[in-house]
């Protein structure tokens, strides 16, 4: 994309945001508390204040993140796969895998505590479970969703039947599980703050529980900003993935 | 006429639907000779899609028997192209990629049929569109892209379901006519050419392509009429101006509305 065009297409975004900005500063300096509301530049020098250890803390979340989302990729696809190939697999599956999506995960958070003690491990285990699912479903339907004729003409020439998958199917449903891995990557976010919120000794949720205490408003808000900056570039990473890997599919989301 | 490549005998097809079994085909028997064009027309419903998918092995007879080139058809026959009404052509592949897909489903070697997809892509009038993507190309040219891709492995037999139904009128006009020319209408004798079973609603197209013309009855679809269609070939487009040209679109045009009356013809 050429400069202009980038800047016709994003200059209401960037004039929005600097207008709420202006807003939030302007309302701050009229009157509101600062421990309701910090102001916008309180909240950056939070976000780079020595006496808090963000490095560590954000190095532990990023982990819990990137884990989460790579488990919820690879065991995603794999259900997925299983279930698209065989019949008797999907029947023993899909009641099962459904079952333990209705389950609130966050109930399940306070039990990984008990199973598995502090630490990076659970909450990564806990945000691949708020992420799974969406894979599993997009894959499976991404591997069905073939013509009836370019099957036909699989069965012409005789085809195996994983040449079918690895020629036709898995490619067809790339488009389809990288738009599920969007919702995974938001999805990985909020398990593994869930996670820190429920125990943890690290991490940017741990954080924001430690300010409740002393209301110190402006550094929660600070790990907001590192949590959706964390988000945000894992977010733009799969779409990025998804513009590069699966081009014939843009639009479809 | 040269020997049969198709043999149907006493061809039947039933279905078990929710509301119980529904005949599809019954009592289909036809011979086509080997590179001779016939046409399937009917009323939609009548079974010929099924009935081509049938001789390609892809969907069982219930009742009869079905040989190509003397071997009964039990299973899907690899001998064969298949063009659908839509292009089905994957989306994420080349053209050139596309056309090759029957080799590599096939399990030979990719690279031994480069040229040859290059070969029709050229006589298709492709060449230069190999390396794009199928929606970069029009609905007519992506027919075409179908039709190099079930020549690819020079199957003596072509089976064409409704090819050009999704196309304009015009377009689908141009596409008879290169059909004809591929087919080697022009230059190759009726030995070397493949043999074609087309599945037309088009009348006029039936009777422009092919050498004979078998007409289906409503289901269960039973072979109303089976005309010769003896008009010279190379076609043009003259023909269709012609009056024996109108005299056989006529003909089937009544035997197709005459059907109800028409009964078996066994």
């Amino acid at each position: 994309m050429k400069i202009p065009a980038l800047i016709r297409q994003y200059w209401p975004t960037v004039a929005l945001f600097v207008a709420l900005v202006v807003v939030w500063q302007l309302a701050v300096t009229t009157g509101i508390r600062e421990y309701l509301l910090p102001a916008p530049l309180s909240v950056w020098h939070a976000m780079w204040d020595g006496e808090i250890s963000w490095g560590q803390h954000l190095w532990a979340t990023t982990w819990e993140i990137i884990g989460a989302f790579f488990m919820a990729a690879i065991v995603g696809v794999a259900l997925g796969v299983a279930i698209a190939w065989s019949p008797l697999l999907a029947n023993a599956l899909v009641p099962f895998l459904v079952f333990v999506n209705t389950l609130p995960k966050v109930a399940i958070a306070p039990l990984f505590l008990i199973w598995m003690g502090y630490g990076i491990f659970p909450n990564m285990l806990m945000g691949a479970l708020i992420g799974f699912f969406p894979v599993v479903i997009n894959t499976a339907v991404g591997l069905s969703q073939v013509e009836d004729d370019m099957l036909d003409l699989g069965r012409v020439f005789n085809a195996p039947k994983w040449k079918i998958f690895a020629k036709i199917r898995i490619p067809n449903a790339l488009p389809y599980i990288l738009s599920a891995l969007k919702i995974t990557a938001t999805a990985a976010v909020v398990g593994a703050i869930v996670g820190e919120f429920v125990a943890s000794q690290k991490g940017l949720g741990y954080v924001i529980v430690t300010t409740q205490s002393s209301m110190n408003t402006s550094v929660a808000f600070a790990a907001l900003v590192w949590i959706s900056t964390v988000g945000l570039l894992l977010y733009g990473i799969v779409v990025l993935l998804a513009h590069l890997w699966a081009p014939w599919a843009e639009g479809i989301d | 006429m040269a020997e049969s490549l198709i043999d149907l005998s006493r061809v039947g097809m039933t279905y078990q639907a929710v509301s119980g079994p529904v005949e599809a085909l019954a009592g289909i028997s036809l011979s086509v000779g080997a590179g001779e064009f016939v046409s399937l027309v009917g009323p939609s419903g009548c079974g010929k899609s099924t009935l081509l998918r049938i001789v390609a092995g892809l969907r069982p007879a219930t009742e009869g028997t079905v040989t190509v080139e003397g071997r009964q058809v039990t299973r899907p026959i690899a001998d064969i192209g298949m063009v659908f009404q839509a292009p089905v052509l994957l989306k994420w592949r080349t053209i050139l990629d596309n056309i090759l897909l029957p080799a590599e489903l096939a399990g030979k070697e990719k690279r031994a049929y480069w040229a040859r997809a290059q070969e029709l892509l050229e006589m298709a009038g492709l060449h230069g569109f190999a390396d794009k993507l199928p929606r970069e190309l029009s609905g007519g040219m992506q027919q075409r892209a179908s039709l190099c891709r079930a020549l690819l492995l020079d199957p003596p037999l072509l089976l064409m379901d409704e090819p050009f139904g999704a196309l304009d009128a015009m377009t689908r006009d141009d596409m008879a006519l290169e059909l004809l020319r591929i087919w080697g209408e022009r230059d190759l004798a009726r030995e070397q050419r493949k043999t074609v079973l087309f599945v037309t609603h088009s009348i006029g197209e039936a009777v422009f392509l092919s050498d004979r013309v078998v007409v289906m009855s409503p289901r269960p679809g039973r072979i109303a009429a089976d005309l010769k269609i003896d008009l010279p070939r190379p076609r043009t487009v003259e023909l269709r101006a012609s009056e024996a040209f109108g005299q056989l679109n006529l003909e089937i045009f009544r035997t197709l509305t005459r059907r109800s009356s028409a009964g078996a013809v066994s």
